[in-house]
């Protein structure tokens, strides 16, 4: 490996810039928003996004400067010369890790986070207060940057929970609303579930294999012994636990039920971090440690069920949602479980391939919803919407293109990687149909979401048909370089780039010819489907409802699964906590027996008491009887 | 300076009694005056006890060690050091004395010279506990910081307050009555005629007297820390006590239990210490989980703060119970962090207490609307408190957990459930509280932080996160001192198990924690 002085030190700015950002708007934010438009503030964050962009680029350029080591392998370690804890042996020291993985996510997280901070300028404008919203969106792409920087596990592990906070913080962020609080909350606790997972797995990985740091196990991983299926070894523990932590952040089953809540934060903020950059970082995580995945088979058919169930699973709750964020939530759900199928399948340059889509046209589509619902006034029932394709025709045309993307049709950027997915799943036929047929519904309600918002005639008040407005510029221009992005981004070949630092070899996924043709026509089925429908012929709609009404119910409901977690805390751990640990065991058992204690302690002294008369006499009389029986003790032979 | 730092540590400890007496011989009307005369004094105090900081060595062994006759027939001196288990102790003692008088500058409003004495003494019995190297001053020092607590909590609490402070002192005092019992023992049956407690670990006991001795000891240092099941007295005496108290009670009181366990109990009893650490391990994961889930239903603020004190100091003593120098250093970590995290939680619950005159959850609702940098505060203390990375309290937990997991995965995977938990807690009660619309008309006028309660919070906020990101300052200086106390217990424990007496646990690698670091 060549030395870059430059590479030392870059990956630190790009990090500082947005952390900077957020110090300088948190002090002194008020300050300098004084401007007559206080838009101040806004570009300031901008700014530092921007220019972390730039330098992500030129880390990328210089990264491919250095001479490529085994397997092609370019990277490097920056190291502050700092340790952050360091105890008996065990020592996590302050160094980042700089590949073509870290830096396919950096400019992911960079490029598409400087989007989203322009888009805000706009859609924020009205909001009084804007100066926490953007130092909130600065320190998430600070440990967002960090978590796909951080050079091991634990330093990976700050930027993974930092990344939760500001979700927490954004979700929550008109925290006036009691259902955007509770919303904040529940995402919070639900990823604490799976960060418990991903600190056992942390630790286990330290005592297992005497390091945290990536670079280290994945060298390590090549040799360890394969884990067949059910057999567990430390890799397979390893990779289960941790991938605990990535069920909660990637919002999988069963820990996904935090992540369509968490629509009640701010549009933008759903887009950068409820869909393209946060919700990833579970796949992130399984991709980076991906040669120490690749060791367990029970691991690896464990991350595939779960992705190819719950891509399935939100692929169904989003066809009878008519809130037009919650349909892009579950979509993303959805789409994350594409990912992990195929990090399941030993895919895991594909999966990263696919977040890079992803992260296009979801983000654009979030977008657009955001430069609807900003037409609409804030409205976001789509049975209010319908015929905003002339009024709003900007945010169509790239909406559009979002769509075509999602669903896979060909040329679209959604089209290389989902193809490529499905390639890779050939050798499972149960997981490749899941993978089609989920494919189909994906085409399905994205465009019954498509044709019910901008098809048709619209349906909203007069009222609201007089407010009817395009975005300003401001939130075009970001709609417009993604929605480029989605049609072309396809091309870069994501998969060759980072396959070196999975060391699983070349990587090359063989094609058939049947599958892209297959996976096209579910996509265009699904849309004439949706087509028939919701444009074309809405009476069929009554009878199709009424014979699929059982499954219809199950869908709407959600599968039940807010419900039976509801019960369980509200019934078992807050009912329980109270009735049974803390008014049983605390006030009765143990202070009871205290208590107890003390008034037996009393009684005692209750009964000795009439011993104390004060009678001088009395005691006179009591020691001369003791004096006499202790004489006669003493005087008996 | 050289003479200075010769009698340093007794400086430290009659600094604020010196102070205490001149307060005590000033006009009652006086008031500002002696409050402060007591700022001065416990100020000064702390920027002596910085001296330590700058002079101590990263070595094992006791440094700054004075030693003077006090009772010579019976082989009791007047001994004090610190090591790396006592250094920071003392110097978070003398950090929070002086916030806690600027905290309780106007809430406290009658019998004030009386409480700034009480303060001061409190804080000498205190340091005087951490530095003790002779049993039975060491005894001393634990009886004579109970009585000024037991008046502060009396005094000035509130309206159960006698009970919370009979229950605190009987509780104590029942504990440390049998650690008396146990010292007297062990003076007659160790037969060296000391009390130093060098001398006293020199000199073995037999391992079946051990037992009873240590759990004497160890129930005294359970009370106080406090473990499950002997945890009651700790909300009753938080929520009545007054916020200074509440604040040096979780800031540095609790602490004595945990380090009791590391100065006392385990290097005087090693064998039944191992012997006996599954007991204590599991106690503590109850705790963790137990405190946690009781703190989830508390409706008083206060008293939702102390259960989780439970919790956090649960996790102290499975580092301690797991006896490996990473889950050592960790344990003594946490309750560092503990006392400023947890201290900054006391100090916050009493400023909205000062403004509303209840604790109570439901009388708030929606605060963040009108008292935003209260709340901005309030928030980084609880992710302070919840083991949010970047903050102090991850550290100690995580080396806690990772030195831990050799001696008990199942014990370290229940604590993982209190991660969660902690977050339950404290969480849904900043949602209670601070978000939502500010519905109760008496909160509309609420002020938001002062010059002087930000004086209070800032240091201690600046702290949580210094101490969250730069680890290693602190930790350097505590690793000898924890790692020669596991090669100490492994050299005395190692014979016997060797020699299989019944369900002695097996040694433990400590040092032997894999592989060296990464880098």
């Amino acid at each position: 490996m060549l030395d870059d002085p430059l590479l030392k030190i870059l990956p630190f700015a790009i990090l500082l810039l947005p952390l900077g950002g957020f110090v300088v708007l948190a002090l002194f934010g008020d300050w300098i928003k004084r401007d007559k438009e206080e838009t101040g503030a806004a570009w300031l964050a901008c700014a530092t996004v921007i220019i972390s962009f730039g330098l992500a680029a030129w880390t990328t350029v210089r990264l491919y400067g250095l001479v490529a080591g085994e397997g092609g392998l370019r990277f490097f370690q920056p190291y502050l010369g700092y340790e952050w804890m360091e105890a008996g042996g065990f020592s996590v020291p302050y160094s980042l890790l700089v590949d073509p993985l870290s830096c396919v996510m950096m400019l992911v997280v960079t490029g598409v986070g400087s989007l989203i901070h322009v888009y805000s300028v706009g859609y924020m404008a009205h909001d009084e207060d804007r100066v926490p919203y953007f130092s909130y969106l600065n320190l998430f792409t600070f440990f967002m940057l960090l978590l796909v920087l951080g050079g091991n596990l634990p330093l990976m592990f700050v930027g993974w929970e930092g990344v939760g906070l500001c979700s927490y913080l954004l979700i929550g962020f008109w925290y006036r609303k009691d259902s955007a609080a509770a919303a904040g909350l529940k995402a919070f606790i639900v990823n604490r579930i799976g960060d418990a997972g991903l600190i056992l797995g942390m630790i286990f990985v330290f005592h297992a294999f005497g390091s945290l740091d990536l670079v280290d196990i994945a060298d390590n991983a090549g040799s360890l012994a394969p884990e067949g299926l059910w057999e567990f070894g430390p890799a397979t523990i390893a990779a289960l636990l941790l991938f605990v932590g990535a069920t909660g952040k990637s919002a999988q089953i069963p820990l996904h039920v935090w992540l369509p809540d968490a629509m009640e934060g701010p549009t933008p903020v759903s887009a950068l971090i409820h869909a393209a950059t946060m919700v990833t970082a579970g796949v992130y995580m399984v991709a980076r440690l991906g040669p120490l995945y690749h060791v367990s088979e029970t691991a690896m058919m464990t991350v595939a069920v779960v992705g190819a169930v719950t891509a399935l699973m939100a692929a169904t709750i989003a066809l009878v949602q008519t809130d037009i964020k919650r349909v892009l939530a579950y979509s993303t759900v959805s789409q994350l479980g594409y990912m992990f199928l195929a990090c399941g399948v030993g895919a895991f340059g594909v999966g990263i391939f696919h977040l890079y889509t992803h992260a296009f046209f979801k983000a654009l589509l979030f977008l657009g919803s955001g430069s609807v619902i900003h037409a609409m006034s804030g409205e976001q029932d789509m049975q209010r919407m319908g015929g905003l394709r002339k009024r709003i025709p900007w945010t169509f045309w790239t909406f559009l293109a979002g769509t075509l993307a999602i669903a896979g049709i060909p040329f679209f950027a959604g089209f290389f990687s989902k193809d490529e997915i499905l390639a890779a799943a050939l050798g499972h036929p149960v997981l490749l149909g899941i993978g089609l047929f989920t494919a189909l519904l994906t085409a399905f309600y994205m465009a019954r979401l498509l044709f019910l918002t901008f098809f048709g005639d619209f349906r909203g008040g007069e009222e609201a048909e007089h407010h009817l407005h395009e975005s300003p510029w401001v939130m075009l221009v970001p709609l417009i370089l993604l929605a480029i992005g989605s049609a072309a981004g396809g091309f870069v070949k994501i998969p060759e780039i980072v396959q070196p630092v999975f060391r699983l070899g070349h990587g090359h996924i063989p094609h058939v010819a049947w599958l892209p043709v297959a996976a096209t026509l579910s996509a265009i089925a699904g849309i004439l489907g949706a087509y028939y429908l919701y444009l074309a012929m809405p009476e069929l709609r009554a009878g199709l409802a009424s014979t699929f009404r059982p499954a219809l119910r199950v869908f709407a409901a959600k599968y039940y699964w807010d419900d039976v977690y509801n019960g369980f805390v509200r019934r078992v751990v807050v009912r329980g906590s109270d009735l049974v640990l803390w008014q049983g065991v605390d006030n009765r058992v143990v202070d009871g027996a205290v208590n107890r204690t003390a008034t037996i302690t009393g009684a005692l002294a209750e009964m000795l008491r009439p011993l104390q008369t004060g009678f001088v006499r009395q005691y006179a009389l009591l020691i001369l009887a003791g004096a006499v029986a202790l004489l006669g003790y003493l005087l008996w032979p | 300076m050289s003479v200075l730092n010769q009698h340093l540590l007794s400086v430290l400890i009659f600094l604020p009694v010196v102070g205490a007496v001149a307060i005590a011989l000033s006009r009652r009307e006086s008031e500002t005056l002696q409050k402060i005369l007591g700022l001065v004094f416990s100020t000064a105090g702390f920027a002596l006890s910085l001296l330590l900081v700058r002079g101590f060595q990263d070595v094992a062994g006791m440094q700054f060690v004075e030693r003077g006759r006090w009772i010579p027939a019976w082989g009791i001196s007047y001994a004090v050091g610190v090591d790396g288990l006592s250094l920071w102790l003392v110097i978070l003692t003398t950090f929070l004395t002086p916030l806690a008088l600027l905290g309780s500058w106007s809430s406290i409003d009658r019998r004030v010279k009386e409480f700034v004495v009480f303060m001061l003494l409190l804080e000498a019995g205190m340091i005087g506990v951490f530095v003790a190297l002779d049993l039975f001053l060491f005894y001393v020092f634990w009886e004579a910081m109970l009585i000024p607590m037991y008046f502060l909590i009396g005094i000035w609490g509130h309206e159960r307050r006698i009970y919370a402070a009979v229950k605190f002192f009987l509780f104590t005092f029942a504990g440390s009555v049998l650690m008396l019992v146990a010292f007297l023992v062990l003076y007659r049956t160790a037969g060296v005629g000391s009390f130093d407690l060098a001398v006293l670990v020199a000199a073995p006991v037999d391992p079946a007297l051990q037992v009873w001795l240590f759990l004497a000891c160890a129930l005294a240092f359970a009370i106080k820390v406090p473990m499950f099941p002997f945890h009651t007295w700790l909300p009753d005496a938080h929520v009545e006590a007054p916020t200074a108290g509440s604040v040096i009670l979780a800031g540095v009181l609790l602490k004595m239990g945990g380090y009791g366990f590391l100065r006392i109990a385990i290097p005087l009893f090693p064998e039944a210490a191992v012997r006996f650490a599954p007991l204590i391990g599991v106690l503590a994961v109850i705790g963790i989980i137990y405190g946690a889930l009781v703190a989830l239903v508390q409706p008083d603020l206060k008293k939702l703060v102390a259960y989780s004190s439970v919790a956090h100091l649960g996790f102290v003593m499975l580092g301690i119970a797991a006896f490996t120098t990473t889950g050592l250093v960790g344990s003594v970590y946490q309750m560092l962090n503990h006392g400023i995290s947890t201290g900054a939680l006391f100090f916050l619950v009493g400023m909205l207490y000062d403004r509303r005159h209840t604790r109570l959850i439901s009388e708030f609702g929606g605060l963040k609307a009108i008292i935003p940098w209260y709340t901005a505060v309030f928030l980084m203390i609880s992710l302070s408190s919840i083991a949010m990375p970047g903050f102090n309290g991850f550290v100690g937990e995580f080396l806690i957990l990772v030195g831990s997991w050799p001696f008990s995965p199942t014990l370290v995977v229940l604590a993982s459930l209190g991660v969660i938990l902690a977050a339950g807690y404290i969480l849904w009660m900043v949602k209670r509280v601070f978000y939502g619309e500010p519905t109760n008309p008496k909160n509309e006028k609420l002020p938001d932080l002062s010059l002087r309660e930000a004086a209070v919070l800032v240091p201690l906020v600046a702290l949580a996160f210094f101490m969250g990101v730069a680890s290693p300052l602190f930790t350097k200086r505590i690793e000898p001192a924890a790692d020669a106390l596991v090669v100490q217990v492994q050299e005395r424990t190692r014979p016997i198990a060797a020699a299989s007496l019944g369900p002695v646990a097996p040694p433990r690698a400590s040092r032997a924690d894999p592989a060296e670091a990464q880098r």
